[in-house]
């Protein structure tokens, strides 16, 4: 019997294809990624490039915290176009309410010995001026930043090359096979294992996998250097990110290193659609301006929208198929897919050699989702 | 972000010739129309600021018509958006106008193409038609040296105006070859008005170089334009002069017909015979439709304004008349086609995108523009595309993609209007 | 004798036909560097019908303004450079 081709083929190159393509290769795995359209062209070319800590959940914090050291040590080596910038996260509060929010985050963060500094209404002022009056105050989370995430995602494919992987750019898979994969011109591909990073495209080439698109809308103003200091997010962000039915927008804005501000966010389901939905748009606008009045007279340069991959208790797939045990997962991150790359490919690589990972997997393994399902 | 409701039977956008036009036949037909443009005042880009002061008889009679209408302007303004059909939103200096239409006519125009080369970034290199525009706003021009190069009847035109205005023009470089404009020539002699109005052109500016064939290869100079080298075949020339005045024919402005759906073939709006596109209620006329020249942009614009009024038995009149610029218009770009030498002109480190500083060299690693903005930045900026995505497409063949809203960068606030 | 403005171009003042273009005033000032691209090049105005951007400078403190898009007032401050 031939040996396959490949140790593993990965499927997109996103930037948790990509990273996972670089994880494997420096593994020694031999290795193959499959891009159909543009490198970190999905999800990745649509999202944010925040690379933030989050506390929704041991396992998110977990993940999140993993992968943000794991960018930390990578940081000298990533090239200017991918424009990291600690400039950290404030999660403002609005009211007293949010304002307890931000004391049980401070708690939590500060047990597991994550920097963080709260912040009054002054010292809020101080720290960003635009930000309206009348807020409650926040919390500065210095050590999160903010990348460039497609030339990440290059990165990441341009490292895996130069080691040896294989790319295979503008052919899209048309079926997962327990041996390998067919390409849409009927190419196989065969190989031990094959990895589906395809984001929102993931459920159609594995069929019952529960990830669902949750768009999302954009907008990139002018240059404006200074105008926002930190990654902003309002406390309110986690309220409408719970939701899981409805259609939701929050105030978050991030500075880029050119000066220009990238304003959102907004989630949507069950839409296929990438068009500008208008009614959404102004919707995020406007809570943007509350937040921010000057914003008023900033100019807007383009807007866009992009699918994220939601899964039902928001966190990512990352581990073997429950069906078929040569098919891994490595999908479904929702809006955490830029930070949580790196931890996802060092889990990923973790499980495909046995090895026993830095944090617990059991969270993210696809395995749990058909157990929800049935419990 | 305050706004004001503006209802119109007929909303012309674009207040050039075609647009003039169009808006003209409609009122003189007893209808209500509002043109709406971006600049400060009426005459596009070719008759900018000849309202009061008509530069030919031809302007004079249609800004007279204009002066005695009750056609609305709205000057200062950008359509960025369309929230639904037969709505348009515009950005005023203090206000959003929300433009509610039975009936569009689109008279976009067209713009420069620039092609970059060696230098072209440098201070005092311009669009041809952006030193007419710095000249007839305000700008003397009187005594300093001028080199126009490029291609397109624009190039006569503004070498012309500028000399009457007291520049000393050093040369005219026009890439076509000697024998596309000798034939050009041959045919104008079939269209009496044309012939006359280019003889004319001619006579003014001899003592002015006009070397055919050629084409600018760099541009030096420190902080700002001091010297230009010109290329022919097996000759070149160093001119020291004050400006150059650079551009490559037209292309029609297609933004805001892409946003609308309107179906767009070789790289212009596909309209029927009475100018309207492939959206019912949306006619398009002018350049925009296809670079043609003054006179087939007047004749489009009547023919869109009686159309869009119901009027076409007298738009048929004007059928032949549009068939005789049509085919002006189809010799004028075979004419000034663009030769493939101009393809190399860009060093690798010349840069090809103004907004973000991308060069030609780092626009060599990827192969759509697609691609191109997404890891080089290319067409990220304010200018969304219109400078840098119409050079890359001469120079590689990639086709920008699907526009979304803002059309023209417009504040946040303007995007943030609820209708 | 036609209408004039009078305008500030980086604290000189500059005398211009009324209806003339801020960018114009920045020309007529001897300024050919409006400002500086995103890696410090010197740039000027490009294409004269707006859609360039080539030509932004401050005025009256609003910046990102195009200066060929705008009429002179008197008393404007247009600042390059920025």
């Amino acid at each position: 019997m031939t040996s396959p081709t490949f140790d593993v083929v990965i499927i997109g190159a996103g930037i948790v294809g990509s990273a996972c393509a670089a994880e494997c290769v420096s593994e020694g795995l031999k290795t193959a990624i499959v891009e159909a359209k543009i490198i970190g062209g999905g999800a990745t070319a649509a999202g944010m490039g925040h690379l933030v800590v989050m506390d929704d959940s041991e396992a998110q914090f977990a993940l999140t915290s993993y992968s943000c050291k794991l960018w930390s040590e990578l940081k000298e080596d990533l090239p200017p176009s991918i424009e990291y910038e600690a400039c950290g996260t404030i999660w403002v509060a609005a009211d007293d309410e949010e304002m307890a929010e931000v004391r049980r985050k401070e708690k939590y963060y500060t047990e597991r010995g994550v920097p963080v500094q709260v912040l009054d209404l002054k010292a809020l002022q101080e720290a960003e001026p635009n930000l309206r009056s009348g807020l409650a105050g926040g919390l500065r989370v210095p050590n999160d930043c903010v990348i460039y995430p497609p030339c990440a995602a290059k990165f990441f494919i341009d490292r895996a090359v130069s080691n040896g992987a294989t790319l295979i750019l503008g052919k899209k898979v048309k079926v997962i096979q327990t041996d390998g994969v067919r390409l849409d011109d009927n190419t196989f591909l065969s190989s031990g294992l094959v990895v589906n990073a395809a984001g929102s495209w993931s459920p159609s080439l594995t069929s019952g996998i529960d990830v669902k698109k949750r768009k999302g809308h954009l907008l990139i103003t002018d240059r404006y250097p200074g105008f926002v200091k930190h990654q902003l997010v309002e406390l309110g962000y986690l309220k409408s990110a719970h939701s899981v039915t409805e259609d939701s927008v929050a105030f978050n804005i991030q500075p880029r290193k050119t000066g220009q501000m990238l304003i959102g966010s907004s989630r949507q389901y069950g839409v296929d659609s990438s068009q500008i939905d208008t009614p959404i748009l102004t919707r995020m606008l406007n809570r943007a301006i509350e937040y921010m009045p000057r914003l008023v007279n900033l100019s807007s340069i383009r807007t866009w929208t992009g699918f994220r991959a939601a899964t039902p208790d928001k966190l990512p797939l990352i581990g073997p198929d429950v069906f078929n045990p040569r098919l891994y997962l490595a999908t479904g991150h929702e809006g955490l897919g830029i930070t949580t790359s790196l931890g996802t490919a060092k889990l990923l690589v973790d499980q495909i050699v046995g090895r026993r990972p830095a944090i617990p997997v059991g969270p993210y393994l696809p395995a749990r989702i058909s157990e929800l399902s049935h419990a | 972000m305050s706004r004001r409701a503006i209802d119109s039977d007929v909303l012309i956008v674009g207040a050039g010739p075609a647009g003039l036009a169009a808006a003209c036949r409609v009122v003189e037909s007893g209808r209500e129309v509002t043109v709406i443009d971006d600049n400060p005042d009426v005459g596009g880009q070719i008759w900018r600021g000849e309202k009061e002061k008509p530069s030919s008889p031809e302007a004079g009679v249609w800004f007279e018509r204009i002066r005695n209408s009750t056609i609305t302007f709205i000057n200062g303004a950008r359509v960025f958006q369309q929230p639904q059909s037969g709505l348009l939103l515009a950005e005023c200096e203090n206000d959003v106008c929300e433009l509610n239409y039975q009936k569009l006519i689109l008279a976009t125009g067209a713009r420069e193409r620039f092609l970059p080369f060696p230098g072209w970034t440098l201070p005092n290199v311009m669009g041809a038609g952006g030193l007419q525009a710095l000249v007839k706003t305000g700008f003397a021009i009187a005594g300093k040296k001028v080199v126009v190069a490029g291609s397109g009847p624009l190039l006569l035109a503004v070498a012309d105006y500028l000399k009457r205005k007291g520049a000393d023009v050093l040369a005219i470089a026009e890439q076509a070859s000697r024998a596309n404009l000798f034939r050009f020539g041959l045919q104008l002699i079939s269209q009496r008005g044309k012939a006359s109005q280019a003889y004319k052109l001619r006579r003014q500016l001899r003592g002015v170089k006009y070397l055919t064939g050629c084409w600018p290869v760099a541009a030096y100079g420190v902080d700002k334009l001091e010297h230009v080298i010109l290329q022919q075949p097996g000759r070149r020339f160093d001119i020291v002069c004050d400006y150059l005045a650079c551009g490559f024919h037209l292309v029609p402005n297609l933004e805001l017909p892409e946003l609308l759906d309107c179906k767009i073939e070789d790289g212009a709006v596909t309209v029927d015979e009475l100018q309207q596109t492939s959206i019912e209620n949306v006619y398009c006329a002018g350049e925009s439709t296809g670079i043609g020249g003054l006179e087939l942009s007047l004749v489009e614009g009547e023919i869109a304004g009686l159309a869009a009024t119901g009027q076409t038995t007298k738009a048929r009149e004007l059928f032949g008349n549009r068939d005789k610029q049509r085919k002006f218009g189809r010799l004028l770009n075979r004419t000034f086609a663009l030769r493939k030498e101009l393809r190399s002109l860009p060093a690798g480190d010349t840069i090809v995108c103004r907004c973000e500083d991308v060069c030609f060299e780092s626009l060599r690693t990827v192969s759509s523009w697609r691609e191109a903005k997404l890891h080089t930045r290319c067409g990220m900026g304010p200018c969304q595309g219109r400078i840098c995505g119409t050079a890359v497409e001469f120079l590689f063949g990639w086709k920008a993609e699907s526009v979304r809203p803002p059309v023209f960068p417009v504040r946040v606030g303007s995007m943030s209007v609820e209708s | 004798m036609p209408d004039e403005v009078v305008v500030v171009v980086d604290g000189v003042l500059v005398r211009m036909p009324e209806g003339s273009m801020v960018s114009a005033a920045i020309m007529s000032a001897g300024v050919s560097s409006f400002r500086r691209s995103v890696t410090g090049e010197a740039r000027g105005p490009l294409c004269g019908m707006g859609i360039c951007f080539e030509c932004r400078v401050t005025i009256d403190l609003q910046s990102h303004c195009r200066s060929c898009q705008t009429i002179c007032q008197n008393g404007m401050d247009i600042r390059t450079g920025e």
